[in-house]
């Protein structure tokens, strides 16, 4: 193997999996403070993530928004865009989704009226996004401070909206009424029994495989394309994309748009995959943890899928640990979600010098 | 096939089981009564929350030194999980099942429906199951009387409302509490304000201290807090400001003795511990219970905190309000039946 390859295999492997491990030996003396066995709750945890089939479609749904938040994260990221609003961008989606599904003649052929509520996200999720790039590109507001403050908005946006339009008269919570039979996307323990097998229930619905075709949609965006070339080329380096004849301003505008596009795909699961109408803050933490899965995975289709499963089983495994043991508090299960974030995040390089070392050195020329 | 495959828990859990199927026996033989293994699902703000879900906790740990019986207890973070963790209850053999807040009742719904033979339980929400128990109180009712004490305690004419989030249930609060303050005093001036229009309302003191201050600069000498945690900076200013405020849900007049005038206290803890109760006794059904101020599910709290700041005419007219609504010869207007308040 070349260096290079060994160095591509440091980075894109070995790294996120030490980190992983870090933060499990950390969350593990955490554990043993509050006089928990971390032997026993890693059991639990993976067991209850992984070991049965309900437990395995809670983490298979759990990982299907975050593969939506964090492609949407890494495509902004390759433009060199810190897309932080994934999460309003989530939440606006959700109301574009529910516009279809509310309001669509009932009449129409699921074939029909799924992609267009599908469409609805993707539009009104870009539309979240279209503000801050403009004034990024056009005006040189900082794309953090407005996709930050545009989560604000988004979120006093569908409180009114929920509030004052969709809620049906006498409703004590603010959320619509249910979504019309057509645009439910179907769940898959329904589609396995449709063809004899019986798996448990769980809120797994098809819109993984929606996740899927994005991610491979993504992939060949960003690297079979000439949009997604001048996309990562203003995303390395903004001069020579000028000079190579890119517009930077409009791959700004373009890239954001797809960005919210993708986060807007949140309520593809949420809604029309498992509750069937709109509530309140259904996208919540999905779209900062976007920005965790597309860190940890390299902002690479595949290592998102890799690490948006990994968060799916921390949301179910956690979810499990509260539930079996007592002394586990659900804020436990933040610490633990805390720590990977930290040490895949903003630890992400601790080990790289000393793997280098080791497994590539520089051979000193005579 | 989904019960079975539990088993594979070691240790812990199987410890922790037999310690409650022990002292399950112990108890089954000294009290003869039902056997029951309760479990409560707070909503998402958690069961420290300084109000709501923090009164079916009190409620709930009342029960367990009451009786010794373990109720097992989960806080979900997402609506996903409520569902998923009620079902999980009712799937161990968890019954009755007390879900707390109105957040809940689509999750509810979906487990009631699945498991018909668990006992739910859902305090302040409505679903229509068979084997669904709806406990829901008629706060216009209890802020109607708390409005009266405003009215009378008030000497400026003009009084204040904080609401937490902007949402029907609290806009029902204000309403009974200005048809309370206009019972006693129609010349009176209500200034209302809510914190906020999202689920952040509930737990921003600042925010309620600034509103409150605000209303009393505009003449207010009495505010009434309906917000959650928010209400701990409404009666912090109303304190420093040496006006008097109204605390809500638990009863609150321990938390500025002096300046508290009463809470209008909903007795949400009262209500998870009569559902296990009544259980344990073979007597718990399905359907609706409404606690208004006849059953004494909400009402104006007097004790020894704010016994020097209610006088006895102030006792006589509220007495005289909970009577009228009692024997309907008051009819609070429901802020919920139709989404508009006539004051």
């Amino acid at each position: 193997m070349t260096r290079d390859r060994r160095l591509s295999w440091i980075n894109g492997l070995l790294l996120p999996l030490f980190n992983v491990l870090t933060a499990f030996i950390a969350t593990g003396i955490v554990f043993l403070f509050i006089g928990v066995d971390p032997i026993e709750a890693t059991k639990i945890l993976l067991y209850g993530a992984l070991g049965y089939d309900e437990g395995l479609g809670y983490t298979l749904y759990y990982a299907t928004n975050f593969v939506f938040t964090g492609l949407a994260v890494a495509v902004a990221f390759h433009a060199g865009l810190f897309n932080i609003g994934g999460e309003g961008q989530a939440y606006v989606g959700g109301l574009g989704i529910a516009l279809v599904a509310l309001y669509i003649n009932p009449a129409m052929s699921s074939w029909i009226v799924i992609p267009l509520a599908i469409s609805g996200g993707l539009l009104f999720g870009a539309l979240w996004a279209i503000i801050p790039a403009y004034l990024q590109a056009y005006r040189g507001s900082h794309i953090v401070i407005t996709t930050i403050m545009f989560n604000f908005l988004a979120s006093a946006l569908m409180v009114y909206v929920l509030v004052n339009v969709l809620r049906e008269v006498g409703e004590m919570s603010p959320e619509s009424g249910d979504f019309i039979k057509v645009s439910w996307l179907p769940f898959v323990h329904d589609v396995f029994a449709s063809f004899g097998y019986k798996i448990a229930r769980s809120p797994l619905n098809l819109s993984i495989l929606v996740a899927l075709f994005f991610s491979a949609a993504v992939w060949f965006f960003l690297w079979h394309t000439r949009w997604g070339f001048a996309i990562r080329a203003a995303g390395k380096s903004n001069e020579a994309a000028i000079y190579s004849g890119i517009n930077p301003k409009k791959i700004i505008v373009v890239t954001m748009c797809i960005s919210g596009a993708l986060a807007g795909l949140v309520g593809i699961n949420e809604l029309m995959g498992v509750q069937h109408r709109l509530f309140l803050n259904f996208n919540y933490g999905y779209g900062f943890g976007g920005i965790a899965v597309a860190l940890m995975g390299r902002n690479h289709p595949i290592g998102i899928l890799i690490a948006a499963f990994l968060f799916g089983i921390l949301y179910q495994g956690g979810a499990e640990l509260d539930f079996e043991l007592q002394n586990v508090s659900r804020d436990i299960v933040v610490v633990m979600q805390g720590l990977v974030i930290l040490f895949c995040g903003g630890l992400e390089y601790l080990y790289r010098p000393v793997l280098i070392r080791f497994l590539a050195p520089i051979k000193e020329s005579k | 096939m989904k019960n079975t495959k539990h088993s594979h828990f070691g240790g812990i859990i199987k410890k922790s089981a037999l310690a409650i199927i022990a002292t399950a026996v112990v108890l089954t033989t000294s009290i003869a009564q039902a056997e029951i293994k309760p479990a409560v699902v707070y909503d998402t703000a958690g069961k420290n929350d300084k109000s709501f879900n923090e009164a079916v906790f009190n409620g709930i740990t009342k029960f367990m030194n009451d009786t010794g019986i373990a109720v097992t207890e989960l806080e979900p973070t997402n609506e996903a999980m409520m569902e998923q963790s009620l079902k999980k209850f009712a799937q161990r053999g968890y019954s009755p099942v007390v879900a707390v807040g109105f957040t809940m009742a689509n999750a509810v719904a979906a487990a009631a429906a699945e498991y018909p033979d668990t006992q739910f339980t859902i305090i302040d929400g409505v679903v229509d199951a068979p084997n669904v128990q709806n406990v829901v109180f008629k706060e216009h009712e209890g802020s109607f009387l708390v409005g009266v004490m405003a009215a009378m305690a008030s000497s400026t004419g003009t009084v204040g409302f904080v609401g937490g989030m902007d949402i029907p249930l609290i806009s029902r609060f204000e309403c009974g509490y200005k048809q309370g303050v206009a019972h006693q005093d129609s010349s009176m001036n209500v200034l209302a304000q809510m914190t906020g229009s999202t689920p952040a309302a509930w737990g921003n003191p600042s925010k309620g201290g600034e509103i409150t201050r605000n209303q009393v600069e505009n003449g207010a000498d009495v505010v009434f807090a309906a917000a959650g945690g928010t209400g701990m900076g409404v009666y912090q200013t109303a304190a420093d400001m040496g006006v008097l405020a109204i605390g809500v849900d638990s009863n609150q007049n321990y938390i500025q003795p002096g300046t508290m005038l009463t809470s209008m206290y909903k007795k949400v803890g009262l209500a998870a511990y009569q559902s296990f109760e009544a259980a344990m006794n073979g007597t718990w059904s399905a359907g609706f219970t409404v606690n208004g101020v006849a059953e004494d599910g909400v009402g104006a709290a007097m004790d020894e905190y704010n016994a020097d700041l209610v006088s006895a005419e102030m006792m006589a007219s509220v007495e005289a309000a909970r009577a009228g609504i009692v024997d309907g010869s008051i009819v609070v207007h429901d802020y919920m039946s139709d989404n508009t308040c006539p004051l």
